[in-house]
């Protein structure tokens, strides 16, 4: 059981198959209700990282009542360790607009955008040229689709829906109550399907290949593949697509240098797990059957023994210090605190015991931060504070 | 659907309906969820985070401002992960926050000071940020001061210099820690947009935002034996001080204010009221002039529909705002300003006092007041006509650094000269009451016979919606106005000064039809202004309005034209209405400013 | 009307005198004039009619939207962890030693500025830059100064 290898790669998304225009036309011959179906059963979940079931959400906005619908596309990739969506926008970009077209047939949406992260802004051109094409061929077979490309210009929390709809809207990138949910109130107040760039992938898959193809990869409740951008402490850092539900000891026997000390599954805003723990984690989604599982936006970063892990995690707090968008407490102020707090009892400025008043605060950031990335921003701080707390200390 | 939702809140059942917030339900029920950044005047925006509560089956805890109700929801306020978390949440405002309390002016009088208090935060754990910023006080405005190091970043200021002044003086700027209110490019607020009407203030939870007080200056000069103090006071102070000490909202003041006065040392205790009647005399004429000139001579300069200007917020806001539109403006200075214009000549005069050994201080329920004292031009006694202008707030520290027991004074009358009002004087106070003692005045001297509305109470313009309109008929006018035979004359009336810019922009689309317009830059007018008590919201606003209509039906005078002060001070000393003298020390002149 | 006016009203013209076109016309301006100055924000403001304290929130929320004026080559170099493990800061230190300037500085010659920046998304090929738009990975001191070489001789044409 402890070494078998279990890690199994797979070929969709960047698989380069020019059929867009015969799945795009097949696809949207049929029944919408059936496409949704489909997604459903395919049991697709977002995958920027929320994983919140792609079928349900275009349901959900499907039955919005509304002249204008919209469909966006969040390209807005900004969390550290994390690039896969740059290489689908620049190997594959068809395949997201086809989904997206589906998206907008299915839901009742004419327009769709791709929020482009500032960072991204070289790949402007081409993609716009693929746009352009897509177009063209929306044209002729009379499909009433436009898609356009809005630059985001550097704020990490913009890769929270929400926010990046206010950035969309002109305003400060600052997220939203909710409810009310995109799926009733998106951008300018209308219904909007909003889906990561890789998931809209996926739905291509599923289009081409049928749910059950998809739903036959990965594990209960996880199912499929998931793009993962590994970096950090490894021979082979890059992009790669492999099933779901696999263990972190199989990602490291495949992708560590032999020295792994722990890997920060999900970026920033993601978990750090010691390697005494590689064994008991399972990347996917809630209830994997044993151990702890690990919902994750693809971002793996290893670490080997030359690491300091409060340098890491050094990293990762001024990272959020100057990112979460400021308008709550619990994010705004929790994270300088974090950040000031390690140095304080690294200086000796504070007492170790201080640290667990932080580990408490992580609580209340998690419990009551007003988005989905305020409530994550402390989770490097409990992972890394709670498995290598002497390391904090001297 | 159905529009009505079943919950438990703290093991209590409530039946709420659909969109009604957790905060509200609890309400209902008499339980107090405790808030920052939520204000009754304003939106929602939940970012605070001090009201969370817990929803049973979520892991996560909820804004309780920003959740709408849901069926079957099981609600705890005060379970102990609810309050550990609220605890942190105080704990991490107060690590931002310098909290120096002693030194602070709203000392006692603040949001997060009273949670801190509630929730026991004796000691600071978490470190102390405030050393880490570069923090700056901007104490540049003759109105406000703004003190980042207290600013808790609720937003509540910005919310409503955006959604009740439509002014956006103030924003938040930057992201993560840097994120801060500030103004455009981080100016002082006196180079920007800002109105100085203070609602900011009304709505800051702490001492972020503050009036600039004159509080010392105001003592020296009742120390100085050399100096003849005169104080006048607004009408909308005599409802609003109560507040401050102690008293029920709507607590009606006037004697006792009078007597507190008088206490404090002040030599002579006036009424703004006085001047309120005038510029009914005054404007009413100018009014009356323009129509005149626009119906019978055809003169087509003459600028319709002529707006009030009593209000220094507003006269800031259309000098940014509007320019173009300067000319429709009164030249009828406010009150305020009239009175400081009197009170170092015809004042000065018949007391045979010289002006400059005169200080004159006026009462006010609102900040603008002191810019507008400030104005270069308001010089035309050949003094500073207002010398100091205290806010409804500095007159409650001024007594209670008096030791004044409040209770036992027995009520006093205003001095004399300048002291006698009427009932339409007082209404100034109240939205729409400026155009209901203008209409009292104006359709008397036009038709010779009272308004024609039950005990002279023009309901249609009174009340607490944004925008009103009303109009009269004049009918059978008397020989000298007979032009206005028939003539409907159209009145609209703005508070807040957002309605302001609904009603400008009606008047640039070519769309209003108005002869004469009320504008207040506060919600509910000067009751609501921001010099007043806080906290401030709808109900309180309410029966300060209340109160003031209540002061106007108990008075003995109720028309400007009849005030008999008034009446003496055109026979001894002005002569007519906008006559040379009233044109000199009555009327001003209006500045076009920059809008961005 | 000046450069700057007109600017902003092509940029109008072209994205609309809408709240949702703020964006791509500050976007736009950056571009030109490399960043946003009192002048120009007042500017946008007339053109599409918002408040001027609007413009600059908005605008000084995004990092790429300068409101401290920067040079003709933007760098930003990445500082976030991956990069930060694989050696930025002796990339740094070898821009910094090249154009004599420090983070956050402009060249006298305002020809280059040099920041840092949050995760670029090149974690694969770290440290990683921007300068403006074009991308750099895999750096090393040597290799910087040979891409800062280019620039430099580009800049003398």
């Amino acid at each position: 059981m402890a070494n078998a290898y279990q890690l199994k790669r797979a070929d969709f998304v960047f698989r380069n198959e020019n059929d867009y225009e015969k799945i795009l036309s097949k696809t949207l011959k049929r029944d919408k209700q059936d496409i949704i179906n489909e997604l459903i059963s395919s049991e697709l979940k977002g995958r920027g990282g929320a994983g919140f079931p792609t079928g349900l959400k275009w349901k959900l906005t499907s039955e919005s009542k509304s002249e204008e619908k919209y469909v966006i596309c969040n390209a807005d990739e900004g969390e550290p360790g994390t690039f896969k969506d740059r290489e689908i926008l620049s190997k594959v970009p068809y395949k997201v607009l086809t989904a997206m077209a589906v998206c907008g047939h299915v839901i009742g949406a004419k327009k769709g955008f791709i929020y482009l992260r500032g960072e991204y802004k070289f790949l402007q051109k081409e993609l716009n040229k693929a746009i352009e094409e897509f177009k063209y061929f929306c044209n002729e077979i009379k499909l009433d689709f436009d898609i356009e490309i809005f630059m985001g210009s550097g704020a990490y929390i913009c890769g929270e829906e929400t926010a990046l709809m206010e950035s969309m809207e002109g305003k400060r990138g600052e997220p939203r109550n909710k409810p009310p949910f995109p799926t009733t109130d998106g951008y300018m107040g209308k219904p909007t399907v909003i889906n990561n760039v890789e998931t809209l992938a996926h739905t291509f898959t599923i289009f081409k290949y049928g749910a059950k193809k998809f739903y036959d990869l990965g594990v209960q409740y996880s199912r499929g593949t998931k793009l993962f951008s590994v970096s950090g402490d490894t021979p082979k850092p890059g992009i790669y697509e492999l099933e779901l539900g696999m263990s972190l000891q199989d990602f490291v026997y495949e992708f560590g240098d032999g020295d792994t000390k722990a890997v920060q599954v999900g970026g920033a805003s993601g978990f750090l797990v010691p390697r005494k723990k590689f064994k008991d984690a399972a990347i996917g989604f809630k209830g994997k059957l044993t151990g702890i599982s690990l919902p994750t936006g693809g971002s793996m970063m290893l670490f080997n023994s030359s690491r300091s892990m409060f340098n890491v995690l050094d990293n990762y707090l001024e990272f959020f210090r100057e990112e979460s968008c400021g308008q709550c407490t619990p994010c705004r102020v929790g994270c300088q605190q974090l950040l000031l707090g390690i140095k304080a009892v690294k200086r000796g400025d504070k007492p170790a015991s201080y640290l667990e008043k932080l580990m408490r605060l992580t609580e209340t950031m998690q419990y009551t931060a007003k988005c989905g990335l305020g409530q994550s921003v402390a989770n490097s701080f409990s992972s890394i504070v709670g498995n290598f707390r002497e390391e904090m200390i001297y | 659907m159905p529009n009505k939702v079943n919950l438990s809140i703290n093991g209590f059942s409530i039946e709420v309906s659909k969109d009604t917030t957790i905060l509200d339900a609890a309400k209902e029920l008499g339980i107090t969820i405790p808030t920052l950044c939520y204000h009754k005047d304003l939106c929602v925006a939940g970012n605070c985070r001090v009201c969370v509560v817990e929803v049973a089956g979520q892991k996560r805890l909820s804004a309780a401002c920003a959740t709408p109700c849901e069926e079957g929801m099981e609600i705890l306020t005060n379970s102990l992960k609810v309050r550990n978390s609220r605890k942190h949440i105080i704990e991490l405002l107060l690590s931002e926050h310098n909290a120096d309390c002693t030194k602070c002016y709203r000392n006692g009088n603040c949001e997060l000071q009273e949670l801190a208090s509630e929730y026991k935060i004796m000691t600071q754990d978490f470190l102390e940020l405030v050393p880490h910023k570069n923090y700056t006080i901007d104490a540049y405005s003759p109105s406000i001061i703004k003190d980042d190091s207290k600013c808790i970043r609720c937003q509540r200021c910005v919310r409503t210099c955006a959604e009740l002044q439509g002014v956006n003086a103030l924003t938040c700027s930057h992201k993560g820690d840097e994120m801060k209110i500030t103004t455009f490019y981080e100016k002082h607020m006196r180079e920007v947009v800002c109105t100085n009407c203070g609602q900011c203030i009304n709505h800051c939870p702490t001492g972020a935002l503050v009036e600039k007080n004159y509080i010392e200056q105001v003592w020296e000069a009742i120390a100085d034996p050399k100096k003849h103090v005169v104080v006048q006071t607004a009408p909308a102070v005599r409802v609003g001080l109560g507040e401050e000490l102690g008293l029920e909202p709507g607590t009606r003041l006037t004697g006792k204010m009078v007597a507190a006065l008088k206490r404090l040392g002040f030599d002579s205790v006036l009424d703004t009221d006085f001047t309120a009647d005038l510029t009914i005399i005054e404007e009413g004429t100018e009014l009356l002039t323009r129509l005149k000139k626009a119906l019978v001579d055809k003169d087509e300069t003459v600028s319709l529909p002529m707006a009030t200007s009593c209000s220094p917020g507003w006269i800031k806001y259309i000098e940014h705002m509007y320019p173009e539109y300067l000319d429709n403006l009164s030249t009828c200075k406010s009150p305020q300003q009239m009175f400081g214009a009197l009170a170092k000549t015809y004042y000065a005069k018949a007391r045979n006092l010289e002006p400059e050994n005169i200080v004159s201080v006026s009462i006010m329920p609102c900040t603008a007041k002191k810019f507008e004292a400030y104005r270069p031009e308001m010089h035309d006694s050949g003094y500073r006509d207002v010398n100091y202008v205290l806010t409804t707030r500095e007159l409650a520290i001024l007594i209670k650094q008096a030791g004044l027991d409040f209770d036992r004074l027995d009520e006093m009358k205003y001095d004399r000269l300048m002291g006698e009002s009427t009932g339409a004087g007082v209404i100034f106070g109240a939205t729409g009451g400026v155009m209901e003692a203008a209409l009292r005045t104006a359709y008397e001297i036009v038709t010779g016979r009272e308004v024609p509305f039950k005990n002279l109470n023009i309901t249609p313009v009174r009340g607490m919606e944004g925008v009103k309109e009303a109009s009269i008929k004049i009918e059978n006018p008397v020989e000298d106005w007979a032009f206005l035979d028939g003539v409907e004359l159209k009145c609209a009336i703005a508070h807040g000064l957002v309605n302001a810019k609904v009603v400008m922009d009606k008047i640039k689309q070519g769309e209003a039809d108005y002869h004469f317009i009320e504008f207040m830059a506060c919600p509910g007018g000067c009751l609501g202004g921001g010099g007043q008590p806080i906290p401030t919201n709808p109900e309180i606003r309410q029966k300060r309005m209340e109160a003031i209509y209540a002061e106007d039906g108990d008075m003995p005078i109720r028309k400007s034209h009849d005030n008999p002060e008034v009446q003496k001070l055109y026979k001894d000393f002005l002569k007519e209405p906008l006559g040379e003298v009233s044109h000199h020390l009555l009327h001003t002149k209006y500045t076009k400013r920059e809008r961005f | 009307m000046n450069p700057t006016q007109s600017l902003i009203k092509d940029l109008a013209e072209k994205y609309g005198r809408k709240r949702e076109n703020l964006l791509p016309i500050l976007q736009g301006v950056v571009k030109q004039e490399k960043y946003l100055s009192e002048y120009s924000m007042v500017e946008i403001a007339r053109e599409i009619d918002i408040p001027a304290a609007e413009v600059y929130g908005t605008a000084t929320f995004y990092s790429f939207l300068e409101a401290k004026k920067m040079g003709k080559y933007v760098i930003r170099v990445c500082r976030t962890i991956t990069c930060a493990m694989k050696g930025k800061t002796q990339v740094i230190f070898a821009i910094q030693d090249m154009l004599k300037i420090k983070i956050g500085e402009t060249t006298p010659d305002g020809r280059f500025s040099l920041l840092e920046t949050n995760c670029l998304g090149w974690c694969h090929k770290a440290p990683a830059m921007l300068i403006n738009d074009e991308v750099y990975t895999d750096l090393t001191p040597e290799k910087v100064r040979e891409i800062l070489s280019a620039y430099m001789k580009k800049n003398h044409l």
